[in-house]
């Protein structure tokens, strides 16, 4: 029971990093249509522009907390602007392009982003200094470190902020009438360009404090770590229903805690046939799944596929 | 076309046929033999690039995990004719065994995600081609089959009758290497494709599958069976993989799961958008284009020494910032690639014209 409890937290704060960054896959689908597969790469440069801060401030003796708000606000600056810039030179020229070329581009643009990376960063893994000391205390006979209770609650605060932003500010607003129909936003005077655009800094600076919570949890960034952390972060959306922010949310916790559960038990169940590197394959189980009984997930709106 | 320039067509084409025959002498004549080779490598990737063609170019399935199909063949290929299972099956066998598994492969992850959305078969072919390499990696227990991340060594070379291509033969005052053997090899089964890929494009078939990628509701009503060719489209590129992927394994006599990442499916995808998606003689040239150059941008890491004292860009790094740059910029100003398709000539300019209409109008 106490392994059960572990892996269910284990779970939801991994969950919580990837539902951050399923927001930015699913606002992008629900506006455009159209899988950013830069998105998270995007990440990648977050979490390793934060790692540099973190390691260039720690050097310098600043004290922690103070650190901390400087990494993530650079990582927000870098990636709002990348995200800014992807969208303006490689997808808006390709908004009224057969649907394949803003796929290809996509793809190109998350090569570009992982080979800059390893050029600015080298290949090999970054490792973060230590800097803060995590308390660790005991909820219902699992173990939690005050670190990955911040994560989770911050990943929360950030969700519920984006929900509320989404559903009362003008701009929210103006999102969700470029999401039913763009042409028919454009004519009752919301500047849909402006809003896309918005769409793609928010997602971006969603996914870099995301970037910087997987380099505090795991410790480590990588020019590559983008690529299985989108590709989950993917499944979550589709999960919750792509398209649907607070799908996403639901997507990226329950995902995280199958997941934990899969492979804190697969050793157990198979009697120790498969092992814990089997772990990357339930994500893309869950998507084949999801996608075969219900392609709209789980909070979408059946029948609302575009063949 | 009158009977002159039928002859002349005819004469160019000798003249291609004898230049292929007298390639890899060329080319060892004059860049060496490390080029015979990258020429075999670039034959190779001939068929895995026109499979991916069928799927990609001519039916609209954008399949980001084809290296996987490439993977299964190899892996046959390698399990079947290897001291690693001790069982040593004939080329002539493999081949077609090669081929069908990785139909079946084609079929199977076609099946459930083809009903969807181009850009779910997007990410499902990109998490298959990752499965396929997770359990190569990691089917060494409990029972040793692939032997994990050691890969397979000792894989038996292609044996014809009692011709064995590793050998090295003597014939007509030419010495054949296993270099050479290979390339006439390579390029028969080449131009097979090329042949098939032809013949698949003109055909009900191939109109049937430009007719989904145009507008599959349209397709569907004229009365295609959509599903049915999508999963034709994906079993016929997966057969192309997987020959190739055979091939692959007994040249190399040695195979490994890091050959197959997703670069190289990404790769084999620039080769067809570069070339011109749906487009034979492109696509063939883009293969080609794309092998050479990787090879030629080694050269750029001795050059840097020799320029700064010190290498800034690793050359395979520079290689995958162009190759992901040149699909940016061919989709934003040349998205019917280097030599385009005719058809997707004359749709490019039907769209424009339309676009032009709803701006003037």
């Amino acid at each position: 029971m106490e392994i059960f409890a572990q892996q269910i937290v284990n779970g939801l704060v991994l969950g919580s990093i990837y539902a951050l960054v399923a927001l930015g896959y699913t606002m992008v689908y629900g506006i455009l249509g159209l899988i950013n597969f830069a998105h998270g790469d995007i990440t990648m440069i977050g979490a390793l522009v934060s790692l540099t801060v973190i390691q260039l401030l720690a050097a310098a003796g600043v004290p922690a907390p103070v650190i901390l708000v400087l990494a993530g606000g650079s990582a927000v600056l870098v990636c709002a602007i990348l995200g800014l810039s992807i969208e303006r030179i490689a997808y808006r020229p390709l908004r009224r392009a057969p649907r394949l070329a803003p796929l290809i581009t996509a793809i190109g643009v998350s090569i570009l982003l992982q080979y800059s990376a390893a050029l600015i960063w080298g290949k090999q893994y970054i490792s973060l200094p230590e800097i803060i000391e995590p308390a660790q205390f005991t909820i219902f006979g699992a173990q939690l470190t005050s670190l990955q209770a911040a994560i989770f609650l911050l990943a929360c605060t950030i969700m519920a902020g984006l929900l509320w932003f989404i559903k009362a500010s003008r701009m929210g607003r103006a999102m969700r009438a470029t999401e039913q129909n763009p042409d028919v936003a454009g004519l009752m005077g919301v500047n849909t360009n402006t809003v896309i655009a918005f769409t793609f800094v928010l997602g971006s600076a969603i996914g870099a404090i995301a970037g910087l919570m997987v380099v505090l949890y795991y410790g480590l960034g990588h020019y590559f770590m983008g690529f299985m952390l989108g590709l989950k972060a993917f499944t979550a959306a589709v999960l919750g229903g792509i398209g649907n922010v607070g799908g996403a949310v639901l997507g990226g916790l329950l995902l995280g805690i199958i997941e934990s559960l899969a492979a804190g038990y697969i050793g157990d169940l198979t009697g120790g046939v498969l092992g814990s590197n089997y772990r990357d394959i339930f994500a893309f189980l869950v998507l084949v799944l999801v996608l075969v009984l219900r392609p709209s997930g789980l909070l979408g709106q059946p029948g609302g596929e575009r063949a | 076309m009158n009977a002159t320039q039928t002859r002349w067509r005819w004469l160019l084409w000798v003249a291609v046929a004898l230049l292929l025959l007298a390639a890899p002498f060329l080319i060892e004549a004059t860049l060496g033999r490390a080029w015979v080779r990258i020429a075999d490598v670039a034959l190779l990737f001939i068929m895995l690039a026109l499979g991916l063609n069928i799927v990609v170019g001519f039916a609209g399935l954008l399949d980001l995990g084809y290296i996987a199909f490439f993977a299964v063949g190899a892996y046959c290929y390698a399990l079947l004719a290897s001291p690693q299972l001790a069982i040593h099956w004939p080329f002539l066998v493999l081949l077609p065994l090669g081929a069908m598994v990785a139909a079946v492969f084609g079929i199977l992850l076609g099946a459930p995600t083809l009903r969807l959305r181009g850009d779910y078969l997007a990410i499902v072919t990109l998490g298959f081609g990752e499965i396929i390499r997770v359990l190569l990696n990691n089917l060494n227990r409990p029972v040793n089959i692939t032997n994990g991340p050691q890969g397979i060594t000792l894989i038996d070379p292609l044996q014809i009758g009692g011709f064995s291509l590793a050998q090295t033969h003597s014939f007509a005052g030419l010495t054949f290497t296993a270099l050479h053997s290979y390339y006439f090899v390579f390029l028969a089964c080449a131009v097979v494709s090329i042949i098939i890929s032809r013949r698949l494009e003109d055909s009900r078939i191939g109109r049937a599958w430009v007719a989904i990628r145009e507008d599959e509701l349209a397709a569907a009503s004229m009365g295609i069976n959509t599903r049915n060719m999508k999963l034709l489209a994906f079993a016929m590129g997966a057969t192309f993989g997987g020959v190739a992927g055979g091939l692959f394994a007994s040249f190399q006599g040695f195979i490994s799961p890091e050959s197959f990442h997703l670069i190289d499916s990404i790769m084999v995808l620039c080769m067809v958008v570069l070339g011109g998606m749906g487009n034979v003689a492109g696509v063939v040239l883009g293969a080609v284009l794309l092998t050479a150059l990787p090879e030629a941008l080694r050269y750029i890491g001795p050059l840097q020494q020799r320029w700064f004292g010190e290498v800034f860009i690793d050359p395979s790094d520079l290689r995958m910032l162009l190759f992901g740059l040149a699909l940016v910029l061919m989709m934003l100003f040349r998205p019917s690639g280097i030599w385009p398709a005719r058809r997707r000539t004359a749709e490019n300019v039907t769209e424009r014209m339309t676009e032009k209409r709803h701006a003037s109008g």
